[in-house]
């Protein structure tokens, strides 16, 4: 144990995992190894806590109440969206908006900003890493309005082609939606490239931030982002919230997106005003514990230094592609030269689903199959892949504990 | 005729089976092995519309009426489901549609598959089961028309 310690330069992972209850737990008689954290990371107990605290002590709706617990509550609550602000360098607190997750918020765009910008004819660009989230909602859009969704392809390695990406771009192009981190690949899209190309173009952009915001740090302003969103989920926060941050031009002028509760100001039956920023998009009582747990969920990856993480989910990921690239027919999926810690391979002869099957036998979490990224697999001609993701609690150990199941585990299969 | 078991009756025997096994890894090799040994299903018999829906894997699955039982065939492209599909057949092939219909496969449960049968959407093993039933259906149906 000693020597892992010290190439974690000073992070001291045994101390973190005791942050996580879940970690304790054995899971077909061995102890649990989790590396299915780009699907959900887990949670520490601080985080665990603050829902427990806020439901045993100050549970009370927000905003309308005069008491002690609503002004406690709301507090809280509005902290949350100070801590967001703060984490991804926003202009201004008005322009976070809590949502259930990344998915609403690409939801909330395409059916405000989309409904109301995108004509037929009109091209919105995604890309071939997109997941799902990041393709129904416009293609429902586009099927609206009659307008097209056009695609930027990658290259074998899992990155963009920014040349096909510029000649896409045109007058018609109204909107680029991209994923910033693929969940498949770990690819780090440029971005910042992208937006300023787009924007050039005279096109506003969405950026999916679900898989980057853990792994990287974010500023809005610096990526000249219109549109950003993630979830707090795979932050080491609850399910169920996240957020939406938007340019405030934008936001102001478009449309709400459900109505009732804090989203209006005067009601009237021939008159209704919406709310200020960003109450105009929060209808009905939102997802107060989960948000307020939120916050603590990114003080505690501050409190242990996003820099350091990243340090050894790098290390991580560097020492298991190293032992992956040691098994005969394993071909790993997504080599950017910018990526995340996110590991995707496929094996000759071998399918994911009984490589997942007999890992979890071993008390190992892995996700096999298509990653919620259909056409991604499609281009890469695969029908899906076995993924490992780290997180901060992750260990080398751990990497080949998974490694030694991997080889019975091939070993059974073919 | 020979011997014809009945579904109960394999089933008793395959938790016999089960139960001499120490633990997971045992199960698991047996079932892989299962999943070798299942014979390969014709070419012809892998189209779309034999395709059972709902799984991570690919699995076929194409059915037969004869002298007043259904008898199947399948195939998936991974082995730990074919395993499992092979188990299937064993307990419904060559059974009457009435009783597959009816029949509520405890086995899956008492061998401790239970857990790879709810997760309907990555194992499919319970979409499996559902299509293996609407084959017996409709035999039944059918039969029952032409009578
Ligand atoms: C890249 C990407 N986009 C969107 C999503 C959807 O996030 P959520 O399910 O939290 O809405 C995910 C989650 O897997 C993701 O990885």
């Amino acid at each position: 144990m000693t020597g892992i310690l010290e190439i974690e330069k000073g992070l001291d992972i045994q101390a973190i995992r005791k942050h996580f209850p879940v970690l304790e737990r054995e899971v077909k008689g061995r102890p649990l190894v989790y590396f299915d954290n780009a699907a959900t990371a887990q949670k520490p107990q601080v985080v665990i806590d603050a829902l427990i605290n806020y439901y045993s002590d100050y549970n009370a709706n927000i905003h309308r109440g005069i008491h002690t617990l609503a002004e406690e509550a709301t507090a809280a609550f509005e902290g949350t969206r100070d801590a967001i602000k703060e984490f991804i360098n926003a202009e201004s607190r008005e322009q976070i908006i809590f949502t259930s997750g990344t998915t609403e918020g690409i939801n909330l765009v395409a059916q405000t900003w989309g409904r109301q910008n995108i004509k037929a004819g009109d091209e919105i660009i995604i890309s071939n890493m997109e997941h799902h989230s990041n393709i129904v909602p416009w293609y429902l859009l586009a099927q609206e309005k009659g307008a097209v969704i056009k695609v930027i392809p990658i290259n074998d390695a899992g990155e963009l082609e920014m040349d096909a990406f510029e000649k896409l771009l045109s007058e018609k192009t109204k909107f680029v939606s991209i994923v910033h981190v693929s969940n498949a690949l770990g690819t780090i899209n440029p971005v910042k490239e992208i937006i300023a190309k787009a924007h050039e173009a005279g096109a506003k952009v969405l950026v999916d931030g679900a898989q980057s915001t853990v792994h990287l740090d974010i500023d809005v302003q610096d990526l000249n982002t219109d549109f950003f969103v993630f979830s707090s989920h795979k932050l080491y926060g609850p399910t169920g919230i996240g957020a939406l941050y938007g340019r405030k031009e934008l936001l102001e002028e478009i449309p709400p997106y459900q109505g009732g509760g804090e989203m209006i100001k005067d009601v009237s039956f021939t008159n209704i005003t919406w709310n200020d920023l960003p109450y105009k998009f929060e209808a009905g009582t939102p997802n107060i514990a989960d948000a307020i747990a939120f916050k603590t969920a990114m003080d505690f990856t501050k409190a242990i230094g996003r820099e350091k993480i990243r340090q050894h989910e790098n290390e991580l990921l560097a020492y298991a592609t190293e032992q992956l690239m040691q098994i005969p027919g394993l071909r790993i999926i997504g080599t950017a030269k910018k990526k995340i810690s996110v590991l995707s391979f496929v094996i000759d002869n071998v399918h994911p689903q009984d490589i997942g099957i007999l890992l979890d036998n071993k008390g190992i979490a892995v996700r096999t199959g298509h990653h919620c990224a259909q056409p991604l697999m499609e281009r890469l001609c695969i029908r899906g892949t076995t993924r490992a993701s780290f997180a901060m609690y992750n260990t080398k150990e751990e990497v080949d504990a998974m490694m030694e199941a991997l080889r019975k585990a091939i070993k059974l299969l073919s | 005729m020979s011997e014809h078991k009945s579904i109960e009756e394999i089933e008793k025997e395959i938790v016999e089976e089960f139960s001499l096994f120490d633990g997971w890894d045992d199960k698991y090799e047996y079932i892989i092995d299962l999943g070798k040994k299942l014979p390969l299903l014709e070419t012809e018999h892998k189209k779309d519309e034999n395709k059972v829906k709902g799984c991570q894997s690919t699995v076929w699955l194409a059915a037969e009426f004869k002298d007043g039982k259904v008898f199947y065939k399948a195939d998936s492209d991974a082995v730990i489901v074919k395993g499992l599909i092979s188990m299937l057949i064993r307990v419904l092939s060559g059974q009457e549609p009435d009783d597959i219909v009816n029949t509520k496969l405890d086995f899956i449960r008492e061998i401790g598959m239970m857990s790879h049968l709810a997760q309907t959407r990555s194992n499919g093993l319970l979409a499996m089961v559902k299509q293996m039933k609407n084959y017996a259906l409709a035999y039944k149906l059918k039969e029952g028309a032409s009578k």
